[in-house]
């Protein structure tokens, strides 16, 4: 089990960053992820495996409106 | 052709110093008295300019009785202290202020194109308008010549597309000379019904064309358009970077050259606001849940992928021309429909430039219509300009009208004959034709989504309760397009906003529902009281809100508060002070927003509301208001129940509703109290003397107002 933004979520072997992403359909282009406390650089999603038990904050950047 | 000339003022411009041009030009319809008013210092310290002088000047102007049409009603327009500098994205803007049809309140615009600066540059920081015309007129403002005529407009055409695009014909000396115009006008559409917007014109040299941009909520283009104005037309030749005397224009040139690098390097990774506009809301929303579907009743809708930014940008938006509706403004988020053949109306089988489309109006025309037909969308965004009316409170209406029928509360006997089911494109546009002639029941429902559940009501018996909960509109006002059920804080950012559920105030969203960084209620409190204040100011100095928070810097997540984006609000500060050569700090800055947030919420008072009861929501705006609602995230309001610790086992979707209701309401009026304590206001939502007297409010009519609201 993972934690992401604060609700808990399944873990599978090898999962990345990306793969959160997109289970959570996170598809806003403004985020910062933020693992265990490290920021995790945007080139890196595809490639950055979770563990079983991280904690994982997705900041969605944007306030909105016009 | 120049229509009888009404009234004639020559004036001496003035030089605009430090941001200040120091005038205000007054008008009267009602005996066309034409004069100028000083900007006094005690304005500028206290209201600094935009939506703050636009709430001063009306406040004067009117008592409590006064209502939209009376000729007391003015409508203001003014730029701010910052307002056309050329070196900033987004400083072109202009807030308009007047007492609404709709909500009987001040309500506030801030829009683009270019009026406000041309306008100061002419020598005025405000153009006060005041009275009703017996005749139908244009005014003229010459900036260069010192000139300011009242014509009779009788024969000119009322609607923007043919309007705008003649004025600026007939005012400029030569092709080259069109950019020196700003023509705002409305159409037939304001003056049939209560949702009437204002366009405010550029000319996009580029294309050729003139372009126009809309103050599109609470019906200021029908007050426009009852006091018998067809137009309001400027002229200034001679903009330059240096055109507001800046007193430090390096601190200026400093930000600015931070911000454009930020925009070339990093917009296309971010919102692509470039190249789509705020169309890239839409999926985006639609993935989250928040677009709404059907009157509210959804956040997301597979057909969604019919009408998101991608099918505007591959078939309809013109890309790879400057899209910026005021000098400088590298963001260029305003999307255009080239060449695009109306279908339908008075004016089908005309080649237009269609301003289209903004998220809010994709939105609202579309999706919570239930069609998801980008050429419809187009279509009625084209009709909603040129007619004058405002796509968020349109949409709403249809909506509403579409939800009333499809549940048989209104049947073709109410409607006259239209068909007003989900996705009838043909139906909605047949709506908005009749809007515009003030016929058949576009007539009733043109008077707002309140006004036309109070109609149904009358008609139908239908039970009120329900009517109220989907009908989405606060105070008189239609919801803009979000879905806030799930965000609580949200729901407080429609439901307190000053001018009524717009999300120019708030927007917590993501903060607090997805991000979930504000869990308590003291958060969600702070987060209703910085925003809404931070937000205010952009209309206070002729700011555009998009360059805030649509680009952020690469490193701004490393930041203590990301969300402020602090360093756009260093940008602010340094913007200010090297305009007006005064030497502000971020917390004086929010003490600018802090006075006149307040002084607005006042004068709602002073109209007879502005207290806890015109706060409250539909309850659609909390949750599901219906079983359909509910069923269709079942999963989600079972597991919501079951960690509030309810025993849902064996429970019918009716009881679970009510539960689900009984614990949103509670929660509502816990986050009331929470922001009300945290904005310095009593439990009534009343600001306290001792906030007044902090913020420097403290005018004997304000004290003896407020002081029959304290504890």
């Amino acid at each position: 089990m993972i934690k992401v933004n604060n609700e808990d979520m399944d873990f599978t072997d090898g999962m990345t960053v990306e793969d959160v992403l997109k289970i959570k359909k996170y598809s806003h282009p403004m985020i910062t992820v933020i693992v265990n406390g490290k920021v995790i650089p945007v080139d890196s999603y595809s490639t950055y495996k979770v563990k079983d038990g991280d904690v994982i904050n997705v900041i969605h950047m944007m306030s909105g409106g016009c | 052709m120049t229509g009888k000339i009404l009234a004639t003022y020559e004036y001496t411009p003035a030089k605009v110093e430090r941001g200040y041009a120091g005038k205000t030009l007054y008008i009267n319809l009602s005996d066309m008295t034409i004069k100028e008013k000083p900007v006094t210092e005690k304005m500028k310290e206290l209201f600094v300019g935009g939506r703050g002088f636009g709430l001063w000047y009306l406040w004067n102007a009117v008592s409590s009785d006064t209502k939209w049409n009376d000729p007391e009603n003015e409508i203001i327009i003014a730029g701010g202290p910052i307002c056309g500098i050329t070196q900033y994205p987004g400083s072109g803007k202009a807030a308009v202020v007047t007492l609404s049809p709709l909500t009987g309140c001040p309500m506030d615009n801030n829009v683009g194109g270019y009026f406000a600066p041309l306008l100061k540059f002419s020598g005025w920081d405000a153009l006060e308008i005041q009275g009703k015309s017996d005749r139908d007129v244009i005014v003229f403002i010459d900036g260069n010549r010192g000139k300011v005529v009242i014509e009779d407009a009788s024969d000119e055409p009322a609607d923007t597309h043919l309007l705008a695009e003649k004025l600026t014909e007939k005012y400029a000396d030569s092709e080259e000379d069109k950019r020196n115009i700003s023509v705002v006008s409305s159409g037939k559409g304001a003056e049939n019904t209560l949702i009437g917007m204002l366009n405010v014109s550029f000319y996009d040299v580029k294309r050729k064309a003139v372009r126009v941009k809309q103050a599109g909520r609470g019906g200021s283009g029908t007050v426009f358009r009852d006091k018998k104005i067809k137009a309001v037309v400027v002229k200034y030749k001679g903009v330059t970077g240096d055109s507001n005397n800046p007193a430090d224009k390096k601190k200026i040139i400093n930000a600015a050259l931070r911000l454009h690098k930020e925009i070339f390097e990093l917009d296309k990774l971010q919102n692509r606001m470039r190249e789509v506009g705020t169309a890239n809301l839409v999926e985006v929303m639609n993935d989250y849940d928040l677009l709404p579907v059907m009157n509210f009743q959804y956040g997301s809708h597979p057909d969604a992928n019919r009408i998101t930014s991608k099918v505007f940008r591959e078939k309809y938006f013109t890309q790879n021309v400057p899209d910026n509706c005021w000098y400088g403004c590298s963001l260029s988020c305003a999307k255009a429909v080239d060449n695009y053949e109306v279908k339908t109306g008075p004016y089908k089988g005309q080649k237009v430039c269609v301003d289209a489309a903004e998220y809010e109006t994709i939105a609202a025309v579309a999706a919570n219509c239930g069609i998801f037909d980008p050429e419809y969308v187009i279509e009625a965004n084209f009709y909603c300009d040129t007619y004058g009316l405002d796509t968020i409170s349109f949409g709403n209406i249809v909506g509403f009208a579409m939800e009333c029928y499809e549940r048989g509360i209104i049947n073709k006997e109410i409607t006259g004959g239209l068909e007003l089911k989900f996705g009838n494109a043909d139906a909605a546009l047949e709506l908005l034709h009749q809007m515009a002639k003030g016929e058949g029941f576009g007539k009733i429902a043109g008077q707002g989504v309140k006004s036309l559940r109070e109609y149904i009501l009358e008609k139908t018996g239908a039970d009120a309760k329900l009517l109220r909960d989907i009908s989405m509109e606060i105070k008189g006002l239609e919801v803009s397009m979000y879905v806030s059920k799930e965000s609580l804080a949200q729901q407080g950012g429609y439901a307190f906003a000053n001018k009524g559920p717009q999300h120019d105030e708030a927007w917590l969203i993501f903060m607090d529902m997805v991000n979930k960084q504000i869990p308590t209620f003291e958060d969600k409190a702070e987060a209703l009281h910085y925003f809404p204040i931070f937000r205010t100011w952009f209309s206070l100095q002729g700011l555009c809100k998009l360059p805030w928070n649509d680009i952020v810097p690469a490193d701004n997540a490393m930041t203590d508060e990301p969300h402020k984006i602090p360093a756009h609000v260093q940008n602010y500060v340094d913007l200010f002070n090297g305009v007006t050569g005064k030497n502000i700090t971020k917390e004086e800055l929010l003490l600018q927003s802090e006075r006149v947030f307040n002084f607005q919420r006042i004068f709602n008072l002073k109209m007879g509301k502005g207290t806890r009861e015109y706060d409250m929501p539909p309850f659609r705006l909390l949750g599901p208001a219906t079983k359909e609602e509910y069923e269709s995230r079942a999963e989600r309001y079972d597991k919501q129940l079951k960690e509030l610790g309810y025993d849902i086992e064996g429970k019918t979707t009716e009881e679970k509703m009510a539960l689900l209701r009984q614990y949103r309401e509670s929660q509502f009026e816990k986050l009331t109290d929470a922001v009300y304590k945290r904005r310095g206001w009593n439990k009534n939502g009343v600001p306290t003397l001792e906030t007044v007297k902090k913020l420097g409010i403290d005018f004997p009519e304000v004290v003896e107002l407020i002081a029959k609201y304290q504890e």
